[in-house]
């Protein structure tokens, strides 16, 4: 597999997206700068790390998700190229338009950090075939706006296509309630494009990669993408 | 010219910010707000002079920036 890193201005997570695309997918992945026009030549991933792009100005991920490297980024998803958001990265790809929805301001006010557990929808992916559907996952979030809001029409079609990656749920794999940290529709923790290639989320796997960290539950997500792109090549 | 742009949340959307002001401004003993909702304010000056133009360079600086049209509605005023 070969991965490319996107860095912008005010992001904090790219060292640990490296680390665990390293350790748990077992690539040297390249970093990319936000105004380059091109991405390195037979880039297979993408992934958009987390962090405060641009300050979060406007709003989170608006001045990102138009820089140059994006029309790249936009290519390569047409081609069927992965991508992954992650937090920051997940609003940077919603304001890019390579993702439907918006993540809007908590539901409490508060910036959320702390450990979260989330319901694995379906393992039949790129991102997921490493995990089990229905399988609980423990991770972290830290975030001020991870509340997914999109049209009706838009939530509908998300869900009549099973496009729903992860909801937030309790230990037990319950969903709903104080389960679900920022106020999301759905209890929507990410979402998949239409073909499955792009996947945006706001919780933290890359995080949970070794056991000094308090988990392991994040392997799973970069162990697939090797499988998976091992697999194509 | 001069302009400025405003852009709301559109009715129905959630405003958890503009709600704790409420919230706010009635501990503060501010009486009589039924509700408040936050939005944001543009002023933009422009090297144009021609409204027409202006209003046209204002609405793409909208769509394609200022505005995400998913939950927010903009409006576009020349002064």
């Amino acid at each position: 597999m070969r991965a490319a890193v996107l860095l912008f201005p005010g992001l904090n997570r790219e060292n640990d997206a490296m680390r665990a695309l390293q350790q748990a997918g077992g690539v040297k992945p390249t970093l990319v700068w936000h105004s380059d026009h091109d991405l390195p030549k037979g880039t297979d991933l993408v992934v958009v790390p987390g962090g405060f792009s641009y300050g979060d100005y406007l709003r989170c991920g608006a001045i990102a998700g138009r820089a140059n490297i994006m029309n790249a980024v936009r290519a390569h998803a047409e081609r069927g190229g992965l991508v992954l958001g992650i937090c920051n990265g997940f609003q940077i790809l919603c304001e890019s338009g390579l993702l439907p929805g918006v993540l809007m301001r908590n539901s409490n006010l508060r910036f959320i950090c702390r450990m979260q557990h989330l319901r694995v929808e379906r393992n039949d992916t790129p991102f997921t075939n490493a995990y089990a559907k229905g399988q609980i996952i423990e991770v972290c979030v830290a975030h001020g706006e991870g509340n997914y809001t999109a049209a009706a029409d838009t939530l509908a079609r998300l869900e009549g296509e099973g496009r729903v990656a992860f909801r937030y749920s309790d230990s037990a794999g319950s969903i709903g309630g104080d389960a679900n940290c920022n106020g999301s529709m759905n209890d929507i923790a990410g979402i998949y494009s239409e073909r499955f290639n792009v996947l945006g989320m706001m919780p933290h796997p890359e995080n949970l990669i070794e056991t000094i960290m308090g988990g392991t539950d994040g392997r799973g997500l970069f162990e697939s993408l090797a499988a998976a792109t091992a697999k194509a090549a | 010219m001069k302009a400025r742009v405003t852009v709301t949340l559109k009715n129905g959307v959630l405003d958890p910010q503009g709600k704790a002001i409420e919230g706010a401004l009635r501990s503060l003993g501010v009486e009589g707000v039924d509700s408040v909702r936050q939005g944001k304010m543009f002023e933009v000056e422009l090297a144009t002079s021609d409204p027409e133009r202006a209003k046209t360079l204002l609405k793409e600086a909208c769509e394609r920036l200022l505005a995400n049209t998913v939950v927010e509605n903009y409006s576009i005023e020349l002064l």
